[in-house]
């Protein structure tokens, strides 16, 4: 590790950006085995508890003229609803409650990141590459179970010129087996680079000369963090439809 | 000495996500001129905007995750 020897050469800056991303348990300093509570498995928790909240709190009263919390319950049901109808059609909406579960883990454990000093489950690889294969195998077993050795169509154009379609079917084969990792890599390397950036901001923002453009600078990117945050939970989940829908369709 | 090459390439690495930048734009300028000459049929293509986005930006988020192994884990 190079970073300690550059930050102690005198500069007024110490740069430590990715120091918010270390994983640290809860309780002592004791080695992190996997039933340690850290503070992932933490926010985690909370983006759970957020979830349960907004939609058992907020669907208590089933009044007819909805409530805050239960229009926003509401709002995300529909969207995702629609969504899932949309991409994969009537069929597809039978796997809805798991892509709504992706969903809605996604966008809570993003927003919730974005309180200053919280930590985010999904910046976290290893988070990520959970949901991503979960999402890769279970579609991969769907389509083989739903269509049989037909499923392999996928990858055979059979309205391309015959010459081309084992090479056609070579780089299908590629791009099916990048989907996981581009899925995930994603989603994780979208959330920490915002997350650095923001750290980056605040670091210049300790001298004195240039404090007020760091700290216009953190706000402008905090507001796209916002944006990028919601995007990137709808581009999962509506690329989960999209595998979703090659599964259960698979001739071109 | 090994740490400054890999530092130099973790710079290199970052053009990758100028480069991306490109991508982006040219898909989201790509769906603004569509949008513009036909925006009756720009709300139904919101969707494949996004999945062209997320592709082009994917690519960029792999040039990152080079400088960032370059960094700290070479």
């Amino acid at each position: 590790m190079a970073t300690e020897e550059y930050s102690e050469g005198g500069s007024v800056f110490q740069f430590h950006p990715l120091d918010q991303f270390i994983v640290k348990p809860l309780f002592g300093d004791g080695p992190v085995s996997w039933y340690t509570p850290t503070n992932v498995t933490l926010w985690m928790a909370i983006a759970l508890l957020a979830i349960v909240a907004v939609f058992v709190l907020g669907s208590r009263g089933r009044a007819i003229i909805p409530t805050r919390l239960q229009s926003v319950g509401e709002l995300l049901y529909g969207f995702i609803y629609k969504m899932v109808e949309d991409v994969t059609g009537k069929d597809g909406v039978k796997y809805f409650p798991y892509i709504m579960s992706l969903f809605l883990f996604i966008l809570f454990s993003n927003y919730l990141a974005l309180i200053p000093m919280s930590y985010s489950p999904t910046s976290m690889i290893a988070v990520t590459v959970i949901l991503g294969f979960g999402v890769f195998i279970a579609i991969t077993i769907l389509g083989f179970v739903k269509n049989g050795p037909a499923f392999l169509g996928l990858f055979w154009m059979s309205d391309a010129p015959a010459f081309l379609r084992p090479i056609i079917a070579i780089i299908e084969i590629i791009s099916y087996f990048v989907r996981p990792v581009s899925l995930s890599i994603r989603l994780a390397g979208n959330i920490a680079a915002g997350h650095v950036v923001l750290k980056v901001f605040a670091t210049f923002a300790a001298a004195a000369l240039i404090s007020p453009a760091a700290i216009l600078g953190i706000i402008a990117i905090y507001g796209l963090e916002i944006l990028v945050c919601g995007i990137q939970a709808y581009v999962f989940t509506i690329l989960t439809c999209v595998y979703l829908k090659d599964a259960l369709h698979p001739a071109h | 000495m090994e740490g400054d090459l890999a530092h130099i390439g973790a710079g290199i690495a970052a053009i990758g996500s100028g480069l991306a930048a490109l991508g982006v734009g040219n898909v989201a300028g790509n769906y603004l001129a569509g949008a513009l000459r036909n925006p009756s049929a720009a709300a139904g293509q919101t969707a494949t905007l996004f999945i062209g986005l997320a592709f082009a930006e994917a690519l960029g988020i792999f040039a990152f995750l080079v400088s960032l192994l370059l960094m700290f884990a070479v």
